[in-house]
């Protein structure tokens, strides 16, 4: 059986959820490190490491760091982007319930390096109970002191899927309706109520204290060169093993599915796979050698995203699945900008056509008009993505179109 | 005898953007938000009610205006769709004789979609107040509505 990698998860059968059993394994040292360490030299440190976002964008992180390092304003805030709302994703819960302690340390790091003194967790409204951990968790450090002078308070979100994109997120932080903003300015310069804010996502703060402690090479040394590291992945769908898994990103697709998923259920063949969630694009066999880091899936026309793996075997119907996104993304457009209010309805609209035997074949050359004016015209990355699963499948998976045209 | 919202409400006047967390107290202790609350909330946070309306509105987990005393979410994203969730979608809307979007006549129970809640380990998924329900059959729909007492 394949062995998984875990460097961020916990170990089989170790309890790291309360402030003692993260202290007795080591933790809070690397924010100890930190503070004795020159801020520059620490945002070096991150940057050398190559760690890059783990929310589906894919930003250097230490980089990103240096954009708020530089502006010299107060006061500067820490987000953690715990609004995991890509369907097929439940990794940053698995992190948050396990190992509450590494993401408050990790926020404290950044809030040190870029001079922030205070913090919020942005966690989904759809995590109630994660929400309750959290705040234990900011209970126990802040009372035992380990968090010095950082505050940390978590904000609920409440089921708008595009608040994942950090400046609709800090609108919703602000109290308002979670729509993007215009860029630029971008938070690191200009985010929470106009002040520098560092937006990471859950996976990559964890990441930090172990960044800190081990060093850059040591995290270089793990995956692929270009997005070095280890990955989570949640593998949902016709897959044997339907869990989550840690892998370093140099395994190839056909690994994930068949090695650590054990591949497809009842002894069906594989169809297709869609990775990084429902705005990932679908992937047939022939793509399956390809590595999961960031960059060897760009080159495919696909994503990593948020790392979520959704397996369909040959028996499902892809123009029905894609249908069913393409309804998702129309619910969850936020209306701001015309591309995407209007694109994702139109886009759906014609997908239940061709689904239902009403579409000719003209819909597809429209879907796929429609798609690229989409992927390049909307303003955020919502309605950007939202096109990925109508042309990747329209390319891969073409004849099951045709098959239902009027 | 539920809370007053307007005492709810000012708990939180304080906490800067603090309109979506007063929200959601008040959801905690109605299961939906009253119109009243949301003009309440306006005045609270020195926004306009068009202002307030708007953010209560935007928001799918947020629901203004009266809802049963058990909301069950339903999740048909991707991975749910493909596991069976309009087969369960089905046997609850027969076991409660009501459609998705309505309220059982007493009050009782509320049928709602949702997207991904993140349980995917264990399609279909439905969330009866937020609680996951996991690996969710048409035949086992009537053991668990029989725990909502």
């Amino acid at each position: 059986m394949a062995e998984e990698m875990r460097v961020l998860l916990p170990q089989e059968n170790e309890n790291l959820t309360d402030l003692q059993s993260y202290i007795n394994a080591g933790g809070y040292k690397a924010l100890e490190k930190a503070r004795s360490t020159d801020r520059l030299s620490l945002i070096e440190e991150v940057k050398k490491s190559g760690l890059r976002g783990r929310g589906g964008a894919g930003f250097n992180a230490g980089m990103k760091w240096q954009f708020s390092y530089s502006v010299e304003t107060e006061p500067k805030y820490v987000v953690c982007n715990a609004d995991e709302g890509e369907p097929g994703t439940y990794k940053d819960r698995v992190l948050m319930q396990t190992v509450p302690h590494r993401i408050l340390e990790g926020m404290a790091i950044c809030g040190y390096a870029i001079g922030a003194r205070q913090g919020y967790i942005y966690c989904r409204g759809e995590y109630p109970f994660v929400v309750e951990t959290l705040n234990q968790a900011i209970k126990e450090a802040k009372d035992s002191g380990v968090l010095g002078d950082f505050d940390i308070e978590v904000r609920m979100g409440a089921g708008a899927y595009v608040c994942g994109e950090e400046s609709a997120l800090i609108e919703s932080i602000e109290g308002h309706r979670g729509e993007p903003r215009f860029k630029p300015p971008f938070p690191p310069v200009k985010g929470l109520w106009g002040q520098p804010t560092i937006v990471n996502n859950v996976e990559t703060l964890a990441y930090i204290p172990l960044i800190v402690e081990k060093g850059a090479d040591w995290f270089k040394s793990i995956g692929a060169p270009s997005y070095p590291g280890t990955k989570l992945l949640t593998l949902t769908g016709d897959v044997v093993e339907r869990k989550i898994i840690e892998v370093p990103t140099n395994v190839t697709i056909r690994q994930v599915i068949y090695d650590y998923g054990k591949g497809i259920r009842d002894g069906k063949k594989f169809k297709a796979v869609q990775i990084g969630g429902t705005s990932g694009g679908f992937i047939p066999e022939e793509l399956l050698d390809t590595a999961i880091d960031f960059d060897s899936m760009s080159a495919i026309g696909a994503t990593l995203g948020s790392g979520a793996v959704f397996v369909m075997d040959e028996t499902r119907d892809i123009v029905d699945v894609v249908e069913r996104i393409t309804k998702f993304f129309e619910h969850e457009s936020c209306g701001k900008c015309i591309p995407c209010r209007e694109g994702t309805k139109r886009m759906h609209e014609m997908m239940e056509r061709i689904n239902h035997g009403k579409g000719s074949g003209d819909d597809l050359g429209k879907l796929e008009r429609l798609g690229t004016v989409m992927s390049r015209a909307c303003l955020c990355g919502l309605g950007q993505a939202a096109p990925a699963p109508v042309l990747t499948t329209l390319g891969h998976f073409r004849e099951e179109y045709q098959a239902k045209l009027n | 005898m539920k809370p007053d919202f307007t005492e709810i409400i000012a708990g939180y006047k304080d906490k800067p953007g603090g309109i979506i967390e007063a929200y959601h107290a008040v959801q905690r202790a109605y299961n939906y938000i009253p119109e009243e609350a949301v003009a309440e909330a306006a005045k609270v946070f020195g926004m306009s009610k068009a202002e307030a309306w708007g953010v209560a509105t935007f928001y799918s987990y947020f629901k203004v205006g009266e809802r049963g005393r058990y909301i069950i979410r339903v999740c048909e994203s991707a991975p749910c769709h493909i596991a069976g969730a309009e087969e369960v979608i089905a046997a609850l809307e027969k076991q409660l004789g009501i459609k998705m979007g309505e309220t059982t006549a007493d009050g009782k129970f509320t049928l709602e979609f949702t997207e991904c809640v993140g349980q995917c380990q264990a399609t279909p998924v439905i969330t009866i107040n937020s609680k996951p329900y996991f690996d969710v059959t048409p035949d086992g729909v009537a053991e668990i509505l029989a725990q909502c007492n």
